[in-house]
């Protein structure tokens, strides 16, 4: 979300815009309904792409095609794969009119007190002439350093080299049917360079550069912190994104050389008909820390699973996940970290909330390689249910290969407690009010963790999922 | 002035009927203590009259100034003035005893009910507090009236606090609320002598002649302190005596095995 000074930021530019900047509006392109070799080669040629990403997604298109839908997690069966529109540009989206944005986000956007740009932006409408002149600023500052910060597109078209080096090296195509679907397709997405020993102090965030083609539903993120260097990613907005699309399918692939740290925080909050099935993965070297802060209240299903490899001794890692599942939502979310040196640490703490018949599922992997002695491994994941009607599963894989580890696992799922709601409404507050302090309690050790914009948006964003006024 | 009235009120839970027929009329401005032996019901009777949902009212009534509050939700009764302090307050973890008080006063007093925009629509819940300079000055000033250390402003509500400190927290967020009428289930119990006092002078501030106390209390200790108007002696789900202060005395001296010989038949019959 935006801050204070952004949006006086916005209020300049707002002018601009209305001096005829919307003639630079470029034509609109979209491919065909469905995926065949042939829409591959329409969005590399839209793209003027260099060959080797052509074929790269060529051949990603073709693991698509063998693998088949992974049945053990959420049920995907609802996803028609013909009725898709793979790529679309962006300008496509600027064209639809705020009359085309159904009622009930407006509502929303009102709730929540989001300023008119915003909610354009957020509802896919115009404004993105605004944030585009704060990323510049930014930019500017960030350049200096050496940081890049460019939607995945214009990362390839201007460091080649770089992406080259690292592009599907983390998340190869065929490491899952949606990585492999995302490989073929991918559109937008950030790329974020930082060099050694560069400390980005402002947290990157992707609102910043709308404008380029990340809110796709296939985006490709790439993000490389030199040694010693440390970055904070701030993906996603928390207001309802609507999307005329209903399958969302991202990759993100971090690297994080030896001392260097990265935090990538993530708030999705897509509109109940979307599935989201997203897959990150990180590797951090000798005495790196990476850090998941992934919250999930939005889509129709999730499926996403932030790992950590932990590549190099003394390397940690940490996922802190929060999914909220209300009516007709399945949040299957949770956390991979693998053991691959000695001296390694890693802690998971997962929280979920379900409500109205939603379903949440925590489903982690915790892997000590051999070799990765003297690691040590945190799991905790603890599920509140607001009614009867609504469910939590924990699907925890634990494998281990050494001796001298050390590692905790603890679940607990808990009903919201009728003492509790008893107690505050016997303070002068609503039912509905209590519910949702006392889930916002449960939340607050990860809520805590988040930037503070996001942390009071999260707040209101849970406060309104309990008056079910979402969706 | 303001009466509470609770006329033969019978309550069960599960189907047992606890409270067997209670007769009870608290006027502001005056402090009833109620004592009577472990499991009679007492703490039943209060979460009754604070609207608990577990507690089923089969018969009888409990009137706010002669309107029967039995159909309220608990945050409308205590919206009409009614406070309690429980024998044993709940934990609520991760919310501050700070965030927790500004909303519930928000509430109290009206805050929360005005509209957000110039629509007349009321906001997303939360939306609409006691402004936080406000807030937190009269915090500050109660806290150190009623002696509790700033540092758990920021604490989690009863999140591992000791017996002693709920109970003083108790005190506190009555003296944030200001009620009508105040009911206290064994405020007393589990606190050292100094803790005792603290309470107890608490409750002597807060004892105005706008407020009235039903104080549920096992020890005639407190009574030093707080000078009640009436004691009652509560038994088997119902009052069997009211007196002065010579009650608690008697009780005292004689205990409950006096209660039982001389009530305990007509009670069973
Ligand atoms: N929710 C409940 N479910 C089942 N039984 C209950 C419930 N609440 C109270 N009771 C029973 O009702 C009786 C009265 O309990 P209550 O807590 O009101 O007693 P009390 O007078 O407050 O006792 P104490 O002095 O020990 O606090 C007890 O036998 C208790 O077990
Ligand atoms: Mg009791």
């Amino acid at each position: 979300m935006a801050t204070h000074a952004d949006r006086e930021a916005l209020k300049g530019v707002k002018e601009d815009y209305e001096y005829g900047f919307h003639d630079e509006i470029e034509p609109v392109f979209k491919t065909e309904r469905g995926l065949n070799h042939d829409v591959i080669d329409k969005i590399s040629d839209q793209k003027n792409e260099p060959q080797w990403m052509r074929e790269f997604r060529h051949q990603a298109l073709d693991i698509f095609f063998s693998k088949p839908l992974p049945t053990w997690g959420a049920d995907l069966s609802g996803i028609n794969f013909d009725e898709i529109v793979y790529y679309v540009r962006p300008t496509e989206k600027q064209g639809r009119s705020w009359d085309e944005v159904p009622e009930s986000i407006k509502r929303t956007f009102d709730r929540l007190g989001i300023p008119e740009a915003e909610r354009k932006f957020l509802a896919g409408v115009g404004a993105q002439y605004d944030s585009e002149v704060i990323y510049h600023s930014l930019r500017e500052e960030w350049e200096r350093q050496g940081v890049i910060f460019l939607d995945m597109d214009s990362g390839l078209r201007e460091h080649e080299d770089i992406v080259r080096e690292y592009f599907a090296t983390v998340i190869p195509a065929a490491d899952n049917k949606f990585a492999a679907l995302n490989s073929a397709v991918w559109s937008g997405g950030s790329f974020v360079y930082v060099p050694k020993g560069v400390h980005v102090d402002i947290p990157l965030q992707a609102y910043f550069r709308i404008n380029a083609e990340n809110m796709g539903q296939f985006e490709r993120t790439l993000i490389i912190v030199e040694e010693g260097a440390s970055v904070h990613y701030v993906e996603g907005c928390t207001a309802p994104i609507y999307s005329s699309n209903s399958l969302h399918s991202a990759v993100v692939e971090i690297i994080v050389k030896k001392n260097a740290r990265c935090r990538y925080t993530t708030i999705q909050n897509w509109s109940t008909d979307v599935y989201n099935l997203v897959t990150k993965r990180a590797v951090a070297y000798e005495g790196a820390t990476m850090e998941w802060i992934d919250g999930n209240l939005g889509s129709k299903v999730t499926m996403k699973y932030p790992a950590v490899y932990m590549m190099g001794p003394k390397a940690h890692g940490e996922i802190l996940s929060i999914a909220f599942a209300g009516r007709g939502q399945h949040q299957d979310a949770g956390g991979k970290v693998i053991h691959a040196a000695p001296y390694t640490s890693s802690k998971i703490v997962s929280k979920s909330i379900s409500k109205d018949g939603g379903r949440a599922s925590y489903r982690g992997l915790l892997r000590v390689a051999k070799g990765a002695h003297h690691s040590k491994s945190n799991v905790v994941c603890d599920a509140l249910l607001l009614d009867e009607h609504s469910r939590s599963d924990t699907y925890p894989y634990i494998e281990i290969e050494e001796e001298q580890v050390s590692v905790g696992h603890e679940a607990s799922v808990s009903k919201i407690g009728e003492e509790q709601l008893f107690y505050l409404m016997s303070r002068g507050i609503g039912e509905d009010e209590a519910a949702a302090m006392i889930v916002g309690g449960f939340i607050e050790p990860l809520v805590k963790e988040l930037p503070m914009e996001y942390a009071v948006e999260m707040n209101r964003l849970i406060q309104l999922q309990m008056e079910g006024t979402i969706g | 002035m303001s009466v509470l009235e609770i006329r033969n009120l019978h309550a069960a839970v599960e189907d047992r009927e606890i409270l067997k027929g209670v007769n009870l009329t608290l006027r502001t401005g005056e402090i009833h203590a109620l004592m009577g032996p472990n499991g009679s019901g007492k703490s039943t009777l209060a979460y009754v009259i604070a609207g608990h949902p577990h507690y089923e009212v089969t018969e009888g009534d409990i009137l706010l100034d002669g309107e029967s509050i039995l159909d309220l939700e608990p945050d409308e009764r205590c919206k009409k003035g009614i406070f309690l302090a429980f024998q044993y307050p709940v934990a609520v973890p991760g919310v501050s005893v700070a965030n927790f008080l500004r909303t519930a006063v928000s509430n109290v007093r009206g805050y929360t009910s005005q509209p957000v925009d110039a629509e007349g629509r009321s906001g997303v819940i939360g939306s609409n507090l006691m402004p936080m300079r406000e807030f937190r000055k009269e915090l500050n000033e109660k806290m150190k009236e009623f002696n509790v250390d700033p540092s758990f402003a920021r604490r989690y509500l009863n999140d591992g606090f000791s017996g002693g400190e709920k109970k003083r927290t108790e005190v506190l967020q009555m003296a944030m609320l200001q009620p009508k009428f105040a009911i206290l289930d064994e405020s007393d119990s589990g606190l050292d002598i100094d803790a005792l006092r603290v309470v107890a002078d608490g409750i002597n501030k807060l004892a105005t002649p706008d407020r009235g106390f039903l104080l549920i209390t096992h020890y005639q200790r407190i009574l030093n302190y707080v000078k009640p108007h009436y004691v009652s002696i509560f038994y088997d789900g119902r009052i069997v005596m009211t007196g002065g202060p010579e009650v608690a005395q008697m009780l005292e001296e004689k205990g409950y095995s006096w209660v039982e010989r001389e009530f305990g038949e007509a009670v069973a019959a």
